[in-house]
């Protein structure tokens, strides 16, 4: 562990930027906003999965002159949601692709009579033929989109892996599959809008990616860059689920809002956002594994299935990630890696944190015991004698030139939570016991930022400024969601700068405010946004320097004094930077080979597990949380970050079930659909290793998703120490846990119980 | 439903009284209105906030003749001559209450959107036993779902409001401190 450069700022857990005004209740959420002559919007939906709509009746019960109605003939643009591929409807035209597909939009300057007036709004359909598995979808008799179904694959392959079986001592095969999950942040999805012919569109939203929004409502009106403009309210949660999904409600909210000549704010109740939203992909991942006498790996051939949903949405970059941590954190010479996102008529799936590592990871870290039970050897030593080291190539044959430190990890790992001494105890106490107790490990990395070349097609725009009131400001248009920009990236400027941290704040999240650096994804805030910070506010002390004679050394009035003298001869005080790339970044995309990520962060996860066979219910008692994710800025947030994550991924792993009917998501409530509660978190231990990576934000790197990829994997390795029976799905709920443990026990011994 | 039977009826809507943060509040609405919708939009009281609208959530959490009740499932009826706490009425004379500055200092907030309705389960636990085990801290916040932090340094943030020695030495913290450009 190195010693981090001695700083005043980063490194402390300062008071978070915006907490007071969220303690008080005074921090303005999208619904907290009302504008003048403000009108409410509401979506009138698909009811079958997949048809073509042949009439839309108005019911007469309902005065409709007092309401706007939009369908897909009032958009004057182009009726797409544009972001990876221009395939999705801003408003179904003639057929409808998923349950909850919107059709037609309804405002009224009474939110109350909403409700009514769209269940008076009658659509008759001719149904076609719907499919809900990635296998009706691989088998395309029934065609859904674009020529084949197929949204998106990628092959990667190193090595010579069809040489490789015959040299194996076993070959150990597995199948594992994740479900869909849902974000559940608990501010719902909401934007106001609002329209004029002179300003053109306005929207204040719940929402991550200002940028995003930007960019999908130009087309849809089109309208010049300077007629739009994207302000983000403080928003209450996100995990990826405001990624994309603002994008549409932006357009239906602006739709509304030109036709009816008021501002309108279109705010989902929770059932329409757990029915109409993105969820987590779904995935199936086979693996076929070749190891020699000793467990090392020879060969990995993985087959890697997403259910993307109806549209492509960002399934394509969703795919990409979980290729790129399908492998795990292991040196292996041969590799045959084929990644599908598979299309079919549910709503379609978008970003959740991690962004298809935690599917890919959960099969990866499954496998490893499985593999260790096959051949006989401690899961835990399977693991390390095939982790990767400096001067390694992992699956994209990228050279490891950074430290890696796995064996540290795991060493840490198994100290803190006695690992050994405890799986020896439950495996003594067990058998007598009606509660069953394992121990389960995961190891893994996660990349920060875009993946490949992504940072340099991004080419982000930051930096800060200050204004003439005394207040250097970031520009970002990175947001704040809970996770801590605004408090880590104005402790980068406050550090860079030499200035307090009470001098620095955050400019508005606002398009015709801050410039574009990009979205608030993929774990690159600190990383990449900091580090474009850091060296903006060098450039800025540069300047100073030259033009207004600022010392070496300099108190914060001499800032401000250099700052102001910088101003009478410029007429502002701004510096922004773009991203450089870090030197050696080679990226191959046609044949995934290169350096997919910057930096990774890695970690080693222990969950402690005790299923009740009498009630089948499973319990993560404790849990263990070891990572190096580079400097740590903030250690509060830091390690809240991993907390939050890890709840997330308990619940991932055994609370929480999507359930479908014909297509629709039957368990769209709170009160079914069951995430962790305080009585349901384990305690949880987390540990960081330091070791700066010089080309992040003062060291640091991504964090944010690492945490969702290790708890799953983890806690179903306890499961199988603690019961003996391999579990290879999530959800892991209490009717799966007795299936699997009946169905394990011996038919004497069932007919006994 | 027309614009016209809505206006005839509220002229027969009662006028409902009662007290919050201290201070009297009358308001003529649906006597079936949520306590929840009254607070936000007849009193511009947008602290407490809507998460689920079943009561499952507890974003709504607001403490009523000393019980915590959430304001999603209370009609306004309910309320009559009811005493009532918000979030808008922890903090006293400019000054953070005890659990603001400690959720502050231990990153018991992220997102924040859960905070108001945590606070007030927190400070009807606080009012009841004040000095409560891990055990008492869990299961008083257990009907409040956040989904940022993994409600450890929630606990953690209520158990250092009741132990100081634990808290952060940082400066005490007011409710003008807030460095924030929005």
């Amino acid at each position: 562990m190195s010693t981090p450069t001695t700083t005043r700022i980063v490194g402390a857990s300062v008071p978070r930027k915006e907490g007071v005004d969220k303690l008080l209740g005074r921090a303005c959420y999208v619904d907290d906003i009302d504008r003048d002559g403000m009108w409410h919007g509401a979506t009138v939906r698909s009811s079958i999965p997949r048809g073509l709509i042949r009439s839309i009746a108005f019911d007469r019960r309902i005065d409709w002159t007092e309401f706007t109605i939009v369908t897909a003939a009032d958009i004057p643009g182009e009726n797409c949601i544009q972001l990876i591929v221009a395939d999705q409807p801003c408003l179904a035209d003639g057929k409808v692709n998923h349950c909850e597909e919107a059709i037609l939009l309804l405002a009224h300057p009474d939110k109350h009579k909403l409700r009514e007036a769209v269940g008076a709004v009658q659509i008759e359909y001719e149904s076609l033929p719907p499919i809900f598995t990635i296998e009706e979808s691989e088998r395309q008799d029934v065609v859904v989109w674009g020529a084949d179904n197929l949204l998106k694959s990628f092959l990667l392959e190193k090595g010579d892996v069809d040489s490789a079986w015959a040299r194996a001592a076993h070959i150990i095969e597995g199948e594992y599959r994740t479900g869909a999950q849902e974000h559940l942040y608990i501010e719902n999805q909401g934007v106001i809008a609002e329209y004029s012919a002179k300003a053109g569109v306005t929207v204040w939203g719940s929402l991550q990616c200002p940028y995003y929004v930007f960019k999908a409502l130009r087309p849809v009106f089109d309208l010049p860059e300077d007629k739009v403009r994207v302000i983000q309210a403080e928003t209450g949660g996100a995990f990826g689920g405001k990624e994309d999904y603002p994008s549409t409600l932006a357009c239906h909210a602006a739709l509304l809002a030109m036709k009816s000549g008021h501002p309108v704010k279109m705010v989902y109740d929770r059932m329409e956002d757990l029915a109409a939203t993105t969820k987590r992909h779904p995935s199936r991942v086979r693996h076929r594994t070749a190891v020699d006498h000793d467990g090392k790996l020879l060969a990995m051939e993985i087959d890697l299935a997403t259910d993307g949903g109806a549209y492509a949405t960002l399934s394509s970059t969703v795919l990409s990630r979980a290729t790129l941590h399908a492998t795990g954190p292991y040196l292996c010479p041969n590799i045959r890696l084929h990644a599908r996102s598979w299309a079919t008529n549910y709503v379609p799936y978008g970003a959740f944190r991690g962004f298809g590592a935690p599917q890919a990871i959960f099969a990866m870290e499954r496998h490893m015991d499985e593999i260790a039970a096959a051949i006989g050897i401690d899961p835990v030593e399977l693991r390390r004698i095939n982790f990767l080291h400096v001067g390694d190539t992992n699956a994209t044959e990228q050279l490891m030139r950074e430290p890696v430190i796995l064996d540290q990890l795991l060493d840490h790992a198994l100290k803190e939570s006695d690992y050994h001494a405890r799986r020896a105890q439950f495996a003594r106490e067990n058998p007598a016991s009606p509660v069953k107790r394992g121990m389960g490990i995961a190891a893994f990395y996660h990349g920060s930022g875009f993946t490949g070349s992504g940072e340099v097609y991004l080419n982000s725009l930051a930096g800060v400024d200050v204004t003439p009131e005394g207040n250097v400001r970031v520009l970002v248009s990175n947001t704040e969601f809970g996770q801590g920009t605004n408090t880590i990236l104005t402790q980068i400027a406050a550090e860079a700068l030499g200035i307090d941290y009470a001098n620095v704040t955050m400019a508005a999240p606002d398009t015709g405010v801050v410039p574009n650096s990009g979205p608030t994804v993929a774990s690159r805030t600190s990383m990449v946004i900091g580090r474009i910070i850091e060296r903006a506010c060098m450039q800025l002390l540069a300047l100073l320097r030259k033009d207004t004679g600022l010392g070496a050394t300099f108190t914060p009035d001499e800032f401000f004094a250099a700052c102001e003298h910088y101003r009478a001869e410029h007429g502002e005080v701004r510096s922004l930077c773009r991203y450089e790339a870090p030197p050696g970044i080679y990226w191959d995309d046609q044949r995934y080979h290169g350096e997919a990520y910057g930096a990774y962060a890695w970690a080693v996860y222990v969950a402690q597990v005790a299923v009740d066979t009498v009630t089948y219910s499973a319990e993560v008692e404790d849990f263990w949380a070891v990572q190096e994710v580079g400097r740590v800025l903030h250690p509060v947030l830091a390690a809240g970050q991993i907390e939050g994550g890890i709840a997330q991924g308990v619940g991932y792993a055994l609370y929480e079930k999507v359930v479908w009917q014909d297509g629709r998501m039957a368990n769209n409530q709170m009160t079914n659909y069951i995430m962790p509660t305080a009585e349901d978190v384990p305690p949880i231990h987390v540990f960081f290793e330091e070791i700066p990576f010089q080309f992040g934000g003062f060291g640091a790197k991504g964090l944010g998703e690492l945490p969702h990829d290790g708890p799953a994997p983890a806690i179903l390795n306890a499961i199988r120490d603690a019961t003996g029976v391999a579990f290879n799905s999530i959800p892991l709920l209490p009717e799966d846990l007795y299936l699997g443990l009946a169905a394990a026990q011996p038919a004497e011994e069932t007919a006994a119980r | 439903m027309s614009t016209n039977i809505s206006a005839t009826s509220s002229k027969r809507w009662p006028t409902i009284q009662f007290n919050v943060n201290g201070k009297t509040r009358m308001v003529k609405v649906p006597p079936m209105k949520r306590l929840l919708d009254v607070l936000r939009e007849d009193l511009h009281l947008t602290g407490t906030k809507e998460g689920c609208g079943e009561g499952e959530c507890g974003s709504c959490s607001v403490r009523m003749n000393g019980e915590l009740v959430n304001s999603c499932l209370v009609p306004v009826m309910q309320a009559e001559r009811a005493d009532i706490q918000t979030v808008e009425g922890l903090a006293l004379d400019g000054e953070l209450h005890p659990l603001q500055e400690a959720f502050l200092c231990h990153g018991g907030a992220q997102c924040g959107i859960c905070t108001p309705g945590m606070l007030m389960a927190a400070a009807q636990l606080l009012e009841h036993s004040p000095h409560p085990s891990m055990a008492e801290i869990r299961e008083a916040v257990a009907g409040n779902l956040c989904r940022c932090t993994g409600f450890i340094r929630i606990f953690e943030s209520v158990a250092a409001t009741v132990a100081p020695q634990n808290a952060s030495p940082a400066t005490k913290l007011t409710t003008e401190q807030t460095d924030h450009a929005r």
